[in-house]
């Protein structure tokens, strides 16, 4: 076990090198000259190349490369182009928002799609199979921001029961801070509910076939029982993975979902990195959301011994 | 009063195609507290589903079933699903022909056992957990606080059965229903979990209904034989009147093509009896004998009507035109 782990942590180097070196070369890659947007209209070439210089963008690209990991190995993501503060600092100050929505988003979409999916398979074929369906379809194929106007027009302006949008800080109390956070994160997790709802669904059919569910009902074991755990427990596998796949989408939905609901997170400052060519700012996000994606994917393997006996690392 | 009695049973199953599959048809039986009956057939001929329909194991729909299953006196087909799960694992409990796929992979086989337990008797976790040790060492599985922990995939066959055999016994139930308990395993392990039944049997004191196909099973552990055909019985006998004295033909055929070890050896028969065709479709209603299209003996008076179970000789009953009578005590 401890060996798989530190074989799986030695494995993500060669994948976050590959994601560092993408990432890099978006620089050269992309449109436009940040020297020439941080001059601004009035410079002469004299002064863009001054900035390109003390930016060291007029130094060889393997050199440079080289720079920027060593730099990052020690937690320096250097700094922004714009504001001159230090990229993990920005970043810092926008974590909250963006971890406390997709948090409040992960927990919301499995409380309710997991026993949607169970309920479905179990009553497979009758209305309730056939509205959690209906749902999953309506949730895969409206977007993510056409949910959210809407969600916020009927709930926040018209019914007025929650904030239209904004966030506030945990600190400033638990509800405040949820209140704010409920449309965006139904909003987010439409797609999330979805897709865990279907393969929830499609697994617990396969399990409830079982013969040894057939010996749970035989030793008198109620319903529940035997839904949640004889036949949960055996679904976990593919439950969870599809999970960890979905948190892509999520991170990719928390951008246009904190702009829809002006939420000063992640997203926000991506969306604005972009539009500024901040590069060093649009660099160390897209680094920070691969390291994400790469440690809960290996949380999720391993958190397969948890639920099957079977798989042993 | 017997323990359980069989009256009638029909456990029908509707089609996709609209039709209704009569897989039980009017079965009635019935079992004495601590006695063992057997009921013989070959594949489809709705031995598996009368074991289910006893427990009430059917999902409905598609299945359906009717008549009376009456245990201890109660009809257990009136019962409701909270009356129906205390009796079940509790005073009646079964056994399954697969141990490989019956156990659940992820759950310990402590837990397995303790389920029962927990649920009828009310015991704590780590109750459950201590008399679980107690029933695998009944079960004869070496290093029982060991086995406790671990999971079914850590067991050979013949140990999960055991396991089973464990799940069903823990709370002393009245009623075993064993259907084909030994048909996966192979020939060695097989007469070990015969020889568990039988010693546990008498430990325990359960009744026993023994769903099989083998009749060397039904001899070595059997005191009573019933044989199902086509949803039917056709034959009820103890077991040594029906292998010395067959009123049916079906049964006659059964016992025919059980091979003879040795018989190649002695050039006595090279080619085992069969019984020619194939069990009737339960699809629809059969007129006359469900047998007819497969009996030797079959005339245009089976193909017409169907012959009614009756007594032939003592405590032997037959559903056959032409099986002989023999004196048979008021």
């Amino acid at each position: 076990m401890f060996a798989y782990i530190v074989r799986r942590i030695l494995a993500t180097i060669p994948v976050m090198a590959i994601v560092a070196l993408f990432v890099f070369s978006l620089l050269y890659i992309a449109p436009g000259d940040p020297a020439a947007v941080i001059a601004g209209d009035q410079a002469t070439p004299a002064d863009v190349e001054r900035i390109r210089a003390s930016l060291g963008l007029d130094r060889p690209f393997v050199v440079r490369f080289g720079e920027w990991v060593f730099r990052i190995i020690q937690g320096d993501l250097g700094l922004s182009i714009f504001t001159n503060l230090p990229v993990t600092r920005m970043i810092a100050q926008r974590i909250e928002p963006t971890l406390s929505l997709m948090v409040v988003t992960l927990v919301l979409a499995i409380t309710i799609a997991v026993p949607m999916g169970v309920v479905a398979a179990w009553k497979s074929g009758s209305l309730i199979d056939r509205m959690v369906m209906g749902f999953a379809v309506l949730g895969f194929s409206v977007p993510v921001f056409v949910v959210g106007y809407l969600l916020a027009y009927v709930f926040a302006l018209e019914l007025d029961w929650l904030p239209v949008q904004g966030y506030t800080p945990i600190s400033n109390g638990l509800w405040p801070w949820f209140q704010n956070l409920i449309l965006p994160a139904v909003a987010l997790g439409g797609v999330y509910i979805a897709l865990i709802a279907r393969i929830t669904r499609a697994t617990m059919m396969e399990i409830l076939q079982q013969d040894y569910i057939r010996t749970a009902r035989a030793k008198g074991a109620g319903q529940t029982t035997i839904l949640f755990l004889h036949a949960l427990k055996n679904a976990a596998v593919p439950i969870v993975t599809i999970i960890g796949i979905g948190l892509a989408g999520l991170i990719g939905g928390a951008v246009v979902t904190e702009s829809v609901f002006a939420i000063p997170g992640l997203g926000r400052l991506t969306v604005d990195a972009i539009l500024r060519r901040d590069y060093p700012v649009i660099q160390g996000v897209i680094l920070l959301f691969s390291f994400v994606y790469v440690l809960v994917n290996l949380l999720i393997d391993l958190s397969y011994t948890l639920f099957d006996p079977r798989i042993r690392y | 009063m017997a323990l359980l009695e069989v009256d009638n049973l029909q456990t029908h199953f509707r089609t996709p195609d609209g039709g209704v599959n009569r897989a039980v048809d009017g079965l009635s039986f019935s079992v004495e507290a601590g006695e063992t009956v057997a009921i013989v057939g070959e594949s489809g001929c709705g031995k598996s589903v009368t074991s289910m329909s006893i427990l009430r194991l059917i999902p409905e729909p598609p299945g359906k079933i009717a008549g009376q299953i009456r245990f201890n006196g109660k009809n257990l087909l009136e019962m409701s699903d909270r009356e129906m799960r205390a009796i079940r694992g509790n005073e009646i409990s079964m056994i399954f022909q697969e141990p490989m796929t019956s156990l659940n992979p992820v759950l310990s086989i402590g837990n397995q056992i303790g389920e029962a337990l927990v649920l009828h008797q009310g015991l704590s976790k780590r109750e459950a957990e201590a008399k679980a040790v107690e029933m695998l060492t009944l079960v004869g599985i070496p290093a029982p606080d060991k086995r406790v922990k671990e999971y079914p995939h850590q067991l050979s066959g013949g140990m999960r059965q055991r396991v089973m055999i464990a799940i069903a016994l823990a709370c002393n139930p009245k009623l075993l229903i064993a259907d084909e308990p030994t048909t996966a395993l192979d020939v060695t392990i097989q007469a070990q979990i015969l020889d568990l039944m039988r010693d546990l049997k008498h430990r325990v004191g359960a009744a026993i209904v023994l769903i099989t196909h083998d009749l060397g099973v039904v001899a070595e552990v059997a005191e009573r034989v019933i044989v199902m055909y086509a949803g039917r019985k056709v034959e009820e006998a103890p077991v040594g009147e029906l292998f010395n004295n067959p009123k049916h033909p079906y049964t006659k055929g059964l016992l025919g093509a059980v091979p003879k070890l040795g018989s190649s050896l002695t050039g006595e028969s090279t080619r085992l009896a069969e019984i020619p065709g194939l069990v009737p479709s339960l699809k629809n209603k059969i007129q006359g004998c469900v047998f007819a299209g497969r009996c030797p003996e079959a005339t245009e008076l089976c193909r017409e009507i169907n012959p009614a179970l009756e007594l032939k000789a003592p405590r032997h009953q037959a559903a056959c035109h032409y099986a002989t009578k023999e004196a048979v005590a008021a």
